[in-house]
């Protein structure tokens, strides 16, 4: 079934915020240079997985993990890694956009800047390849620095690919990345996800199934915090071995 | 008929509360219009020219000089050793409270901070009068007994919460998602305290400080009990000198005749006090607007 060497191995992965459980036992191989689709009905616990694989639950006070997620043969929960080293590595785009209130140029360069690189050049370098990548640069050029507010949402997320893409990481999350967006910003944003996927691992959370089946090779249906069923895109959505995934595909319920 | 009492009963409540309403702003027009009145009274004796330009302020001596400078000299000093204070302070735990501090922390030293500013402003006046110029005599001989450096460090502590409490409230409005976005890229709490939340806040940031400064240039009766009561074109902290608001207060105790050229100069005096004050809380107002329509 999954041919492709693993970025994430997850095992026996149990979630709680407090005394609710969000996630239970869950099981999860996710396969690296592919993207991989996470689909469920809202509260399944699909959002609450991705932000586990950057650390993203670590700002809430309540959340506590048992079970093991190795990323790249390394335990992304011990104590001796840091947290900083794993969200560099592991980089995450937003359901709304949040770019941060400075000029498009200084949103790319921040992830660069924090690492200690203030020379003009590198900086320079760093944020063209990365408006680049994310396919704004032709857009954004000539008014590099004015305020990223100034773009319109499908822009602005882009710009948060771009500033992502800027610190090198391996693997890009995405949380429902267009959910915010039309349908023309959305259709660009895909076409990047696929483009990326050549030299990044790429997970995105969607409640969308139409866009899972356009951009993924590999799909997750979660329900009710546990993975459901886990295989080939195009076997998830043709011939799904799990009663209630077919479910949910043909749109029963959810 | 009935109805018709009713009218009448509607239209007179309505005038009641109208009244209400308004009676702040008809005495803030009132306040303002006796002090164009009486500074305009104030300059058909001195000349605007001796006012802005004269080092020194001798209106209660024979021989007369009402040079504002010297006063304006005091309460620069006094503010500027007071922003020294509680710019760092209130700054540094308005990021404390609001990007590391847990919730229950919060919930324990915001209304601490807040007390300060319940503390009667006299007792702050003998606070720095008879305990911060002792204690500061120690380490700097030199001090008089009366000076600016003592209670312009204790209106610094007296003006912290204002800082604190305001700079919080901008830092704590800053979206969970700037907070994340930077998080995930890799960026330290600190870095992100510093680097993105500071800068999104700023104009509310700016707001708190200009408030700040405006308090403290308007502040009187610490200045009045441990400044000294001596006009002194001086930028020297250790010697005393007098505030603008701790010359007219020196004028409206004593036993300056009404109508005299002497009584006028308090009203000249707040008048330039007025001036600065309003100016200041004018940007901190607009600022504060801008602020707003950033993120909501």
């Amino acid at each position: 079934m999954v041919t492709t060497d693993t970025a994430f191995r997850i095992e026996r992965l149990n979630i709680f915020y407090g005394e609710k459980r969000a996630l239970k036992e869950v099981n999860f191989n996710i396969p690296a240079k592919a993207v991989t689709a996470v689909i469920g009905p809202s509260g399944c616990g699909k959002s609450t997985f991705i932000r586990c694989l950057n650390r993203m639950n670590d700002l809430i006070p309540v959340f506590r993990l048992e079970g093991k997620i190795e990323y790249d043969g390394m335990d992304i929960y011990s104590k001796e890694v840091d947290v900083i080293d794993i969200r560099r590595q592991i980089g995450m785009v937003f359901q709304k956009p949040n770019p941060f209130p400075k000029s498009i140029y200084e949103n790319v360069a921040y992830g660069v800047r924090i690492q200690g690189f203030n020379k003009k050049e590198s900086l320079d370098n760093a944020v063209e390849t990365s408006l680049k990548k994310a396919a704004l640069w032709d857009e954004v050029k000539d008014r590099i620095h004015e305020s990223a507010f100034s773009l319109s949402g499908g822009q602005q997320q882009r710009l948060c690919i771009a500033r992502a893409l800027a610190v090198e990481p391996k693997v890009i999350l995405f949380d429902e990345p267009c959910s915010a967006l039309d349908p023309i910003a959305t259709a660009k944003i895909e076409d990047l996800i696929t483009e990326l996927k050549k030299d990044y691992t790429v997970v995105i959370v969607t409640h969308n199934m139409q866009q899972a089946a356009r951009v993924s090779e590999y799909t997750g249906f979660f329900m009710m915090g546990e993975l459901i069923e886990f295989d080939n895109t195009q076997k998830i959505f043709t011939a799904p071995s799990n009663k209630m995934t077919e479910d949910y595909i043909t749109g029963r319920f959810g | 008929m009935h109805r018709n009492l009713q009218k009448i009963k509607e239209k007179a409540i309505e005038k009641a509360l109208f009244l209400s309403a308004f009676f702040s702003v008809f005495i803030t027009l009132g306040i303002v219009g006796v002090l164009i009145f009486e500074t305009f009274e104030f300059f058909k004796e001195v000349s605007v020219f001796d006012f802005l330009t004269d080092t020194q302020w001798t209106p209660l001596f024979a021989e007369k000089h009402f040079g504002i400078m010297t006063l304006f000299a005091g309460t620069l000093l006094t503010t500027v050793i007071a922003m020294s204070v509680s710019l760092p302070v209130g700054l540094i735990s308005a990021i404390y409270l609001s990007e590391y501090a847990s919730k229950k922390i919060r919930i324990a030293i915001k209304p601490a901070l807040e007390i300060l500013a319940a503390v009667p402003t006299v007792v702050y006046g003998y606070f720095a009068l008879l305990f911060v110029t002792p204690l500061l005599q120690k380490v700097i001989p030199e001090l008089s007994g009366f000076n600016s450096l003592s209670s312009g460090i204790v209106m610094g502590i007296m003006i912290i919460p204002i800082i604190s409490s305001l700079s919080e409230d901008a830092l704590h409005s800053v979206p969970m998602s700037l907070r994340e976005g930077s998080m995930a890229l890799g960026s330290t709490k600190f870095q992100t305290s510093i680097k993105v939340i500071l800068p999104a806040a700023l104009s509310g940031v700016a707001a708190s400080f200009i408030l700040g400064i405006s308090r403290a240039i308007g502040e009187t009766m610490i200045v009045a009990i441990a400044a000294g009561q001596q006009p002194r074109l001086t930028l020297n902290p250790l010697v005393p000198v007098e505030t603008i608001t701790a010359y007219i207060v020196q004028v409206s105790l004593g036993d300056t005749p009404t109508g005299t050229l002497e009584y006028k100069t308090i009203f000249a005096a707040g008048m330039s006090l007025f001036v600065v004050t309003f100016g200041l809380n004018m940007i901190s107002y607009f600022l504060k607007k801008r602020f707003r329509e950033v993120y909501e």
